[in-house]
Parts: structure tokens; C-alpha cells; sequence
């Protein structure tokens, strides 16, 4: 992954302010503006955890046009304790949103496959809200390739 | 044999690289070993190739794709080019035409009366002193049978009906008949076509389907461009495409002027390029990236 | 061409508590706002903005679907039954167009 200037000082001015407030580094990742600007607005300024959340996507996508991918969040799913939201951006997308899902306790099981567009190599962020409104999140980077003669 | 063979291609397509690099590569390499297994059934992606063809064995473009790519084939629902089939056994049975007729009135149910058809395409037409290919065959049906208007060669009527038709040879061997009118001169045409090198790239087919393919070029691992699984849903589509589209972008790709889709050279090729992939399984619709 | 008729797969039977796997899939271009015409002006947004599916008047999964969702949206994702019934599922187009399906399953 390459930062930017920009990028490269919010990411250090959020890992330090992670390290001063005791939250995990992973939460430090440097998405850009507009995928901040969603996270905040979907967590509503909760600070995301680490764990719970697991999302696979191919290490190399053949085609950005369509990036098979997954999710699940652990959790019971019960009336008291389910997955609320999953958000999924596409942080190097011009439009990083690509879809929010919304769980209940009849879901049984917090978990979900679709598939993506891709416009560059780039982190696909999943943020997960619990019933409780604790927020988790992770990362996955994803490499997208360009066909043989740039077709 | 297929591994030995496979890594033979990648000691030639790596002459001084660097371990790790090299390690990548092999990763790579050559058709994997995956078995393509759809709806419990398994579809041979490999086969020995006949006399005189220029390919020693025969893989499907299946074998080259990332295991993400090739489970999108696997499962019937996770293909989307299903959407498509749904509309062609839609269409099949829909009225047309001044006629009063549909696909169904004269030729019943697709899954008896189409088995096998797309197997053996293009076929020599009499009638029509060339080859048909499923498109040219279709809309002679349609204007000589049903009095309908022809559908364009990209429709996405056409397409449909295309992947439907093709869906009920799935799993047969692909098998055209050279002896039949002057498929033989259609098929030597193709063949010359496919070995001239055209545009500013100055490549032919043969340049990157014949001796390289499992190699990558840039970031794309080249097949042997077989046509057994066309119509394709290809990822980068985002739908579905004829074998003239396919032929269409890879001229493009090499800044050719291509053909126009339908046209003679294109009907020649797509003789030939079958015909090189006798034997291999109709995997219509496949789906590639 | 057509309607647009969505895939849906829904196990025909399953037992009371069973976690199930819904896999449904729609054509649609999901013109994502993004892309240029031939002379260069931004082909208008057109999407599937939203997809829901109830089961016995409750909403079970919802999706807000955004453009960077490839074309043909898929999503699969599991339900848990306690009896029989039918899932209604219902996708949004952003011309107000609504697509639906309907697929039952015998919960013993």
C-alpha cells in the first residue's frame, strides 16, 4: 500500500493517538477522507475494535469489475446480542460505498457474500455494528491486475 | 504428464529472474490442476488433442483462470450468465413473427432437440453456400421459420438464446464436421488468420494461444483461447459475449483493426479456433475474467 | 428484452432452527455514475439501491446497495427458520422500479 503525504500524516497522528488512548494499531489503518467520512458517520464517532470480523477477498482479483467477497462477524444472534450492520466500503474507489447490510436475530448467522468493483489495487474496509453499538473493523487488501495488453 | 508438461512451459518462461520472483511465477504457471465439477457433474477441461491439431493436449481457459473465477462456473446459481439463460428458455418458448411460431413450436423441448447442436458449430450450410454459426443459424430460423426480425449478433436476445441453445450440449465433446461442404477451405482460411500477424503490436492468435500459453503476459495468464465455453460471462464484461467479441477485443487489444462481428474472416476463425479445441467439453456458459 | 426476473435459491425443506443459505441474484447494469459516453459526458447513476427480504411480516436481511456493487448484484446470506413459510424478496431500482421474488420453504 502507498500513502500519500496526507494519508501518511493521518496515519500517524491517528496510530498516536491509538497508542495514547490504548486502542489496537490495526484501528490506525489510513483510509482515506471519504471512506472516514463514512465509517464516522456510520459508527457515529464510536472508535472500532479489532477482531470479531472476518472478511475474505481474493489476494489478486482477475478483473475489478466483479471481486468475489465475504463476510461474517462472530456473534451469538440472539435477540440480545446480534450483528446489527455490516458496512463495506472500497477505500480507493472515487465512491468507496459498496453496500451495508442490515443482520437481525433471525439471521442465525452474521454472514454475507457479494461482489465488488474494484477500480485499483486497494484495502476493502468492513465495519461491523453490534446490537450494543460497539463497532469492529477490519482490512483487506486487494490487488487488481490489468489484462495482458491493457484490455 | 500434465504437471511435467506444465513445468516444462515454466522453465521456458523464465530465463534469469530472481528466486522469489520465479516462485511467483510458478505459482502461475501453466493450467492448474482444479477439476471443473458443475451441479455433481464433472466437465473434462483437458483432453488429448487430435492428429494434425498444433496443440499437443487440449486445455479449457477454465484451467487457466483463479480458483475465485473458476468457482463462479462451478455452481449454476453463482454464474451469472444463468440470468441470461433464464431469458433464452424465455425466449425459446415465446411466439415471434408473423408466423405464430416459437423456438418451441417446431423444435420442442431445447433440452432433446438442442443437445449437441452448439457441439458441432459452425456447421456447413447448404442453403447458405458458408458455415452457420449458432447466431447466423438462429436468425435464419427466426426470419425463414418464424418470419421475425434477426436479432443482432451482440443482442442480448441473441446472447441469451445463444448460452440457452449451448447449455444443452454441456459436458459434449466439441466435434466439427471439415467434410461437409467446404468447411475444410472455411477452416484453412481461419487458420491463416490465426497465424498473421496483424497490428501495431505485430502479433498473431498464434503468438500468445499457440506456444505461450500458461505463461503470463503482464498481469494476465494467457490460454490456449479455446472457444468451448462461449457465449462467456466475463468479469470484466460484466455480461455475457460472443466468440466475435472475444475475437474483437484481442484485436483491439493488439491496436488491429478488427473485423466486424459475423463477418467472413471472423466466421473462418471461429472454424478454425473450434476446430483446434475438438474434443474439449462445451462449457457454455463459462465464465471467464 | 425481457423483464428482469431475479434468481432466488431457497432450500425446499429444512428442519426448525436450521441456519439456511439464500443466494439471489438480479441482472441489472449497476451504471455506477461513474463512467463517460463516447463524447465524454457522465452516463447518469442507475442502480439496484436496496434489497430486503421478510419472512412472516419481519424483516430478515436488507441491503443498502451502493455503486461500487458489481453488475448482477449477488448476495447470499443466512436466515434461520423455525417454520414454514414464504420469503419475499424485493430489490429497488433508482427509477422506482421494484423487482420481486417469492420462494417458500417447509420448515419440519
Amino acid at each position: 500500500m502507498s500513502f500519500n503525504r496526507r494519508q501518511f500524516i493521518v496515519a500517524g497522528v491517528s496510530a498516536t493517538a491509538g497508542a495514547t488512548m490504548g486502542v489496537l494499531p490495526s484501528v490506525a489503518f489510513a483510509a482515506s477522507d471519504l471512506s472516514q467520512e463514512a465509517i464516522s458517520t456510520f459508527t457515529g464517532g464510536v472508535e472500532p475494535g479489532e477482531g470479531k470480523i472476518t472478511l475474505t477477498a481474493p489476494e489478486i482479483a482477475e478483473n475489478g469489475n466483479t471481486v468475489p467477497i465475504e463476510i461474517s462477524v462472530d456473534s451469538p444472534m440472539t435477540d440480545d446480542d446480534y450483528v446489527a450492520e455490516v458496512m463495506l466500503l472500497a477505500d480507493g474507489n472515487p465512491a468507496p460505498g459498496l453496500a451495508t447490510l442490515k443482520f437481525s436475530p433471525m439471521s442465525g448467522s452474521a454472514q454475507a457474500s457479494t461482489r465488488i468493483r474494484l477500480a485499483k489495487t486497494q484495502d476493502v474496509i468492513a465495519v461491523a455494528k453490534m446490537s450494543d453499538g460497539s463497532v469492529f473493523m477490519t482490512t483487506k487488501s486487494v490487488k487488481v491486475t490489468i489484462g495482458g495488453c491493457g484490455g | 504428464m500434465q504437471i511435467k508438461s506444465a513445468s516444462r512451459l515454466v522453465g521456458r518462461a523464465l530465463l534469469l529472474p530472481t528466486l522469489a520472483l520465479s516462485f511467483s511465477s510458478v505459482a502461475f504457471a501453466g493450467p492448474d490442476e482444479n477439476q471443473l465439477i458443475i451441479e455433481g457433474e464433472t466437465i473434462s477441461t483437458d483432453t488429448k488433442a487430435a492428429a494434425g491439431n498444433p496443440l499437443p493436449h487440449l486445455y479449457s481457459g477454465w484451467r487457466f483462470r483463479s480458483i475465485e473465477t473458476q468457482a463462479l462456473q462451478a455452481d449454476d446459481f453463482e454464474n451469472p450468465a444463468f440470468t441470461a439463460v433464464d431469458t433464452g428458455e424465455e425466449l425459446w418458448n415465446t411466439v415471434d413473427g408473423s408466423a405464430g411460431k416459437s423456438c418451441s413450436s417446431c423444435h420442442n423441448d431445447a433440452a432433446e432437440s438442442m443437445a449437441g447442436v452448439r457441439a458441432k458449430m459452425p456447421s456447413w450450410s447448404d442453403s447458405l453456400g458458408k458455415p452457420h454459426t449458432m447466431e447466423t443459424q438462429i436468425n435464419a430460423c427466426r426470419e425463414e421459420q418464424m418470419g421475425a426480425e434477426k436479432w443482432k449478433w451482440e443482442a442480448q436476445d441473441m446472447l441469451a438464446m445463444t448460452a440457452y441453445v449451448g447449455l444443452q450440449s454441456r459436458g459434449m465433446p466439441v466435434a466439427l464436421d471439415l467434410e461437409k461442404g467446404e468447411m475444410q477451405d472455411w477452416h484453412d482460411k481461419g487458420e491463416d488468420l490465426y497465424n498473421t500477424r496483424v497490428g501495431q503490436l505485430n502479433l498473431s492468435c498464434a503468438n500468445c494461444h499457440g506456444g505461450n500459453f500458461g505463461k503470463m503476459i503482464r498481469a494476465d495468464h494467457l490460454s490456449q483461447g479455446q472457444t468451448n465455453g462461449f457465449p462467456v460471462y466475463r468479469l470484466k464484461w460484466g455480461g455475457l459475449g460472443s466468440i466475435h467479441r472475444r475475437f474483437k477485443g484481442c484485436m483491439d487489444n493488439i491496436r488491429a483493426t478488427p473485423y466486424k462481428r459475423g463477418s467472413d474472416e471472423f466466421i473462418a476463425l471461429e472454424v478454425y479456433t473450434a476446430n483446434r479445441g475438438q474434443g474439449l467439453s462445451v462449457e457454455t456458459p463459462s465464465v471467464r475474467n | 428484452m425481457a423483464k428482469i426476473k431475479p434468481r432466488v435459491k431457497v432450500p425446499k425443506t429444512a428442519s426448525a432452527g436450521d441456519v439456511i443459505t439464500i443466494k439471489t441474484l438480479i441482472k441489472h447494469k449497476m451504471e455506477s455514475g461513474q463512467r463517460k459516453d463516447k463524447e465524454g459526458k457522465v452516463i447518469p447513476r442507475k442502480i439496484i439501491n436496496h434489497f430486503k427480504v421478510d419472512f412472516a411480516g419481519k424483516t430478515v436481511f436488507e441491503a443498502q446497495i451502493q455503486p461500487g456493487t458489481s453488475a448482477n448484484p449477488f448476495l447470499s446470506f443466512s436466515v434461520k427458520v423455525q417454520e414454514s413459510g414464504e420469503f419475499h424478496f424485493t430489490w429497488t431500482d433508482d427509477d422506482g422500479s421494484v423487482y420481486e421474488a417469492k420462494k417458500s420453504i417447509a420448515v419440519s
